[in-house]
């Protein structure tokens, strides 16, 4: 795994380039530490405040950890008739966890989302950013085991 | 029997959108070619001509936005595409963007020649990283080929704020900052990106740009609505037979697009509503649906065309139940820089949670008019001015479904 510090030099002399080091350091970590947000603010020479303040401005981001694989059901309206809440409670029996929540074995967080855009197929969820489309309670266990 | 006109999709499945050779086959870059040959005023005249009318919701004159930047001298200047489609029920840009994303870049190009700008910037949403990619991809192989020019496009990411796709909110994330909304005046044309003249467009204008070149501002002007011309691209959704996208001619009416494109409602279902713009949108009573999709019309009815999409509700829909689901939303999405936003949409949510739990009185659904009327004029931008539409618009159209859950 690529350490922060070096990411974040990364994107460092980019304009504005501090929510780019953070995408990046998501997709190594999967979550922002700690940490890295106080490293930003050095490379990037603003205050931790700033830093800190961008970094959970974003739902995207996450500051501290959270499961490797995050799943993100959309309950915008359109996912919402289509029976979202459905998706949810098979989601939290098969993981065995709440919404917000992360699996013991720090595979799965459940987190809810607005809209992913792919209402062509609601209801929608996504892990890490892959879409999944015209789901119902009976299609979840598989879809988990992709991962 | 109405019929679908594709012009910012007109490469839908005709083209490898990985392949910049079948777009140049296609007739691509042509236009940037034209327009570079052209007068920057003359251009400018040209997309005023059009009509062409700013596709992410606000419908402002496109050329019009651009001589805004073009009349001011600075040493540099910017161009935005603004990919960051976050209304519910939106997929639109998406669509465009994966299919032919060269025609965005080329719309972009030509802008940035307009006004004078050789940066761009595509915004796109946190939420579609596979496309970033395709983006990505696109402009490496315009850069290779040099069919850009001198003119530079970079992509960044969103990362899940709705309110970002407000331009100003969009700028202070690509500077780096919590995307929160600026004063205006100054407006990003004459102080965007870094202070410098920015112009922002939607992906869906900027996709129509090389076609208006090539045909001619008299051809798209005579398109769809007078005043509002051209093609809307619409994604249906909800409780409609055909949830898929459709590009139609802004003369289109409401009723074409749902019984005719949209094939009707499911299961033979009776129409109970229609939200049209996304989720900020008004909800719209049976009685309306033969309105014109085009902005001004549908400003008439008290509703907006905003993204194009359209979330059809069957008569089972509980239309609280929906209104609240959209409340928390918004509670959500408001990024707290204003208070009537911050607090508002947070008592919207409080109040509509009661009405939905069979616990609110006629003097909650007073205070919500009172609430989103002081709203709609007291917001800093356009997320909080338009946030109460769903509450107002129902209590308005759909008065007997409060009606039957107070207490």
């Amino acid at each position: 795994m690529a350490d922060y510090k070096y990411i974040i030099n990364k994107y460092k002399f980019i304009p504005g380039g501090l929510i780019e080091a953070y995408h990046a350091i998501q997709r190594e970590y999967s979550y922002i530490p700690e940490d890295a947000v106080l490293a930003a603010s050095k490379a990037f020479d603003i205050p931790y405040a700033k830093a800190y303040g961008v970094a959970t401005f974003y739902s995207y981001f996450k500051v501290g950890k959270r499961g490797k694989n995050v799943i993100r059901i959309c309950e915008s309206a359109p996912c919402h008739v289509a029976g979202a809440a459905d998706i949810v409670a098979a989601l939290e029996k098969e993981l065995n966890i709440k919404m917000g929540e992360t699996t013991a074995d720090g595979k799965f967080t459940l987190e809810f989302t607005e809209c992913v855009g792919q209402c062509q197929a609601t209801p929608v969820i996504t892990i890490n950013s892959k879409p999944y489309g015209d789901l119902s309670p009976d299609k979840i266990p598989a879809i988990l085991a992709e991962y | 029997m109405a019929e679908e006109m594709r012009i910012v999709l007109r490469n839908l499945g005709k083209i490898d959108p990985l392949k910049l050779d079948e777009y140049i086959a296609a007739g691509g870059y042509k236009s940037l070619e034209k327009a570079r040959s052209m007068d920057r005023k003359e251009l400018i005249e040209e997309v005023k001509k059009s009509g062409l009318r700013g596709r992410g919701g606000a419908g402002f004159n496109c050329g019009m936005k651009w001589s805004f930047s073009y009349g001011i001298d600075s040493d540099q200047k910017y161009v935005i595409c603004n990919a960051d489609e976050g209304e519910p029920g939106t997929y639109k840009d998406r669509t465009i963007m994966e299919n032919d994303p060269q025609s965005v870049l080329e719309g972009m190009a030509i802008c940035g020649y307009a006004i004078g700008a050789n940066k761009g910037y595509i915004y796109c949403r946190g939420e579609y990283p596979y496309v970033v990619e395709i983006l990505n991809k696109a402009i490496a192989q315009a850069k290779d080929k040099g069919v850009l020019g001198d003119f530079d496009i970079e992509v960044r990411m969103g990362a899940g704020a709705y309110v970002c796709g407000e331009e100003s909110a969009l700028i202070e994330s690509i500077e780096g900052n919590r995307g929160e909304p600026r004063f205006k005046p100054p407006f990003p044309p004459v102080k965007g990106l870094w202070q410098k003249p920015t112009i922002v467009n939607n992906v869906e204008t900027f996709a129509n740009i090389p076609v208006i070149l090539e045909k001619g501002a008299d051809w798209y002007a005579g398109i769809g609505a007078s005043n509002y011309p051209g093609t809307k691209v619409v994604t249906l959704t909800g409780d409609v037979n055909n949830r898929t996208f459709f590009e139609v001619p802004t003369n289109t009416t409401i009723r074409e697009v749902i019984y005719e494109f949209g094939g009707g409602i499911k299961g033979g279902k009776g129409f109970k509503a229609v939200q049209i713009g996304g989720t900020s949108g008004c909800f719209i009573p049976e009685a309306n649906l033969d309105t014109s999709i085009d902005f001004d019309s549908m400003g008439k009815i008290g509703a907006a065309l905003g993204s194009g999409a359209v979330f059809v509700m069957d008569e089972s829909r509980n239309i609280v139940d929906v209104v609240e689901r959209i409340s928390k939303f918004f509670e959500h999405e408001s990024c707290g820089k204003c208070t009537p936003c911050r607090e508002g949409t947070k008592r919207m949510h409080e109040i509509m949670g009661r009405l939905n739990n069979g616990k609110g009185t006629a003097n909650d659904v007073a205070l919500l008019s009172r609430l989103g009327k002081v709203m709609s004029k007291a917001c800093l931008c356009g997320l909080g001015q338009a946030a109460p539409a769903p509450v107002l618009s129902t209590i308005e159209h759909f008065k007997a479904d409060y009606d039957a859950k107070l207490v």
